[in-house]
């Protein structure tokens, strides 16, 4: 078993590697692989890891690349990480990816989909339509057949026609991936000091660009370390975070909130890579319906799912009961609408529920958080100064 | 004082058929009928009407109030609780007003809805919007149909039989249970007939600006005639004696040879023809459409007008394939196509209408129309060598519009223009 240090530092270098060259290797070791690249928020990665692919998450440039092109394309008023994955795709760091898919978020990232068409980059665009409906039979359908779309695609290039054992393969790889994220979770819970969440960060992100083999090992020894009673319990608060699910803040922003005070027990940072709640079937003799079923009963919540028979912010309450939290972060992106427009509906369900936030905006190229840190630190400090102070009972 | 504009009579007869709804909408519970709010892209006006329910448009009202000088207060009383600064003003606008009472702008006061239709057509807004009026209005019934985006400009079957099974097992029970009244196909089809007549008509009318000069202005005016179709006449008799008027008002025009009506009379001479992509500013809209008519350009295209459906390229409501073709009508609004559809479809705006510029007028809270559009204006430059211009102001806020700067880079782009064609008739001499 590598040292947890060895394992995180080979994280952090990896996941931020803009040229994708881990991939751009393991496309080149054997011919016929596949390299898909995919937008925030969630993509059902098993599709491609059956037909002989791999999905890689492109989550923008964050504060490691300069825009200049991508500055071009969009107006001041709309957030950065659509510019930012221009100006990697027009630098060519995405040079050796096959495909690319937008899943339906926003509209940004909808007509984002148009501009890679319009460029003509990659052999094939896709923008993945969720669907809105959650009934198997109309909703579960379009998805299924959404996936074939791609999984077609992905056979004009290297001709591997998906089996039901292949996929039923990569449906219990990915099993395996989550529950081990699921475990990292659930022991920084109770014991947030043996692995900061900038570490946790980098070794989830890690997994959007490796083969889900080969995070999976990683997983396997992360869990193993942080079993032992490692680090040393600091006086913070416990907070989550909610609404940085697509535009990633800079590590230096994700680390500055942890300095000033808070342990984040669940986030939403890297929701793609936890949306699947639990298992997903992989006996099935029809696993796209099981991958399907998936989404349609066993989602996390996000701003970019319909949720008007699940509201969101019970589900947001419940996490925050779950985790033993002190209260919620909402952190937005600038100018992004899904996380935006669902404030009011948070912050007005937490004021009756009696939880406590704050809220800031930031974009993924700032690194500058000075002001935020102070936020950050008196929201903490306050909760400590009224800790006894009764918090509503959230039902579950 | 402010000068009187000066109206057509087709804009007077809009003005009673809104009216009309408006007072309807006053007395919904008088009248025992069911409201539902809905959207203006994608609108199921005719199967809203088959249940004899009365639509409201958000943002139809979010618009009025702009007209009148009321969104700013209402858009700070939705900042006041918690609505960012950096969103579709549109939810704030209702959103606000709705705080303040839901007085619509004619005065009456708006009734709450029995049903919340989500016509999720090119605008994710609507469902973040929908999901925030659930919350306040918890007794309505929520409908969401779900559009399928035109990600390959084109609509496949399983596209449409998606939303077909939609309308079948969710759309249509649901409007039954609410209304307590039976789904009548029959009387679908007799409105989607006068859907299809009213559809002809407004396309004969957008494509009269193909004339020297153009009768009519196709964006500042062109708002007013998209009117009826989209905000819940289309399927009426009542929509298509509007639009056979308005089109013989037109052909007087042409016969006459006279240039569009403006709020300030006719206009004398017509120096640049222009196709305009992106909605129009509501809060200031007689003084933007000054600056156009004062330098003498008329609009003779624009996709704003396409937003409630593109009818251009020959698709119609038909009558024998009904919830088919309710499908296909969604998918074909204007901010569900591709960008590439986009800007083809302005292309040929800019070719037919023999355009001599194109400009964007980028919304700030916009995010369905204006992600996009500096790309799409860079490829139509280089495809149709033709002057391009950007300007930028919001929808219904009155903070993002300022006068100067968009009148200083109109009157550059018009300088533009101006030398374009000095340039252009020294090489033909």
């Amino acid at each position: 078993m590598k040292p947890l240090e060895e394992i995180i530092k080979y994280c952090e270098q990896v996941s931020f590697d803009l040229n994708f060259t881990y991939s751009k290797k393991w496309k080149e070791e054997k011919e016929g692989r596949v390299i898909v690249g995919y937008m925030p928020i969630y993509f059902p990665r098993e599709i491609i890891h059956a037909a002989g692919g791999m999905a890689v998450g492109v989550f923008g440039g964050g504060d490691r690349k300069q825009i200049i092109k991508g500055d071009a394309y969009y107006q001041s008023y709309i957030c950065h990480i659509p510019r930012s994955i221009m100006e990697l795709a027009l630098d060519k760091h995405t040079a050796h990816f096959d495909g690319y898919i937008f899943p339906s978020i926003c509209d940004v990232i909808r007509n984002l989909s148009g501009i890679f068409k319009q460029q003509k980059i990659g052999k094939f665009v896709k923008y993945m339509d969720f669907p809105q409906n959650f009934l198997p039979e109309i909703g579960g359908v379009f998805y299924q057949q959404e996936m074939q779309h791609v999984l077609k695609y992905i056979k004009e290039i290297n001709g591997i026609e998906v089996t039901t054992e292949r996929l039923n393969h990569s449906i219990d790889l990915y099993n395996k991936n989550r529950r081990l994220i699921d475990f990292i979770y659930k022991v920084r819970q109770d014991f947030p000091w043996r692995l900061s969440i900038t570490d946790v960060y980098h070794i989830i992100r890690a997994g959007t660009v490796i083969t889900v083999e080969d995070h999976n090992e990683i997983l396997e020894q992360v869990c193993e370390h942080i079993k032992k009673d490692i680090g040393v319990p600091q006086d913070k608060i416990k907070i989550v975070i909610s609404g940085a699910f697509c535009e990633q803040p800079a590590i230096g922003l994700i680390r500055a909130i942890e300095e000033a005070g808070c342990y984040v027990v669940d986030d939403d940072y890297m929701l793609g890579s936890r949306m699947i709640i639990g298992d997903i079937e992989s006996k099935s003799k029809n696993p796209l319906e099981a991958i399907s079923n998936s989404y349609i009963k066993q989602s996390q919540y996000s701003s970019s799912i319909y949720d008007v028979n699940d509201p969101k912010e019970f589900r947001l309450a419940k996490i925050v009961k779950d985790r033993g939290a002190d209260g919620v972060i909402f952190a937005s992106a600038s100018f992004c609408d899904p996380s935006l427009l669902d404030a009011p509906i948070f912050q007005n369900a937490f004021n009756k529920l009696g939880i406590r936030y704050i809220a800031f905006q930031y974009s993924e190229n700032i690194n500058q958080f000075k002001v935020i840190k102070e936020q950050v630190g008196a929201f903490s400090d306050s909760i400590k100064l009224w800790e006894d102070e009764p918090v509503i009972e959230i039902q579950d | 004082m402010a000068q009187e504009a000066q109206k057509e009579r087709s804009m007077i007869l809009q003005k009673e058929m809104i009216e009309g709804l408006f007072n309807d909408l006053g007395k919904a519970k008088e009248l025992g009928k069911k409201v539902c709010y809905t959207f203006i892209p994608g609108n199921l006006s005719e199967l809203i009407r088959t249940f004899d329910m009365l639509p409201v448009y958000p943002e139809i009202n979010a618009l009025q109030s702009a007209m009148r000088k009321k969104s700013a207060s209402y858009i700070k009383e939705a900042e006041r609780h918690a609505h960012s600064e950096d969103v579709c003003t549109y939810v704030k606008c209702d959103v606000g007003m709705m705080m303040k009472g839901n007085i619509g702008p004619t005065g009456e006061k708006i009734p709450e809805p029995d049903i919340l239709l989500l016509s999720y057509t090119g605008c994710f807004t609507f469902l973040k919007w929908f999901e925030t009026l659930k919350r306040e209005y918890p007794n309505a019934k929520v409908i969401m149909v779900h559009t399928p985006y035109q990600e390959n400009a084109t609509i496949t079957p399983e596209m449409t039989q998606y939303m077909v099974k939609q309308f079948k097992e969710e759309v249509i029970p649901q409007m039954e249970a609410v209304t307590g009244i039976k789904y009548d196909e029959g009387k679908l089809k007799k409105m989607l007939a006068l859907s299809k007549e009213s559809e002809d008509l407004i396309t004969k009318i957008f494509d009269t600006t193909k004339h020297k000069p153009s009768p009519i202005d196709a964006y500042f005016a062109g708002v007013y005639y998209i009117g009826p179709i989209n905000i819940g006449f289309r399927g009426t008799q009542e929509a298509v004696d509007y639009y056979k008027e308005l089109y013989n008002e037109i052909q007087e025009r042409i016969r006459l040879g006279l240039g569009p009506i403006t709020p300030e009379g006719e206009m004398k001479e017509e120096k640049y023809r222009l196709v305009v992509e992106g909605p129009p500013n509501w809060t200031s809209f007689r003084e933007f459409w000054k600056i156009f008519y004062d330098m003498g350009a008329v609009i003779v295209a624009s996709s704003y007008t396409k937003v409630g459906g593109v009818y251009d390229m020959g698709w119609r409501h038909d009558p024998t394939r009904p919830l088919e073709s309710l499908a296909e009508y969604c998918m074909n609004c204007y901010t569900n196509l591709s960008i590439p559809q986009r800007i083809d479809l302005l292309s040929n705006c800019i070719t037919e209408y023999a355009a001599d510029g194109y400009i964007t007028n980028s919304i700030k809270s916009c995010n369905s129309f204006s992600a996009g559009q500096l790309g799409m204006m860079r490829e139509i430059e280089d495809r149709l060598e033709v002057p391009v211009g950007f300007i930028e102001s919001d929808l219904v806020d009155p903070r993002y519009f300022s006068y100067s700067n968009i009148k200083n880079r109109l009157e550059s782009y018009f300088q533009m223009l101006e030398q374009r064609k000095i340039i252009q008739e020294k090489e033909v001499v």
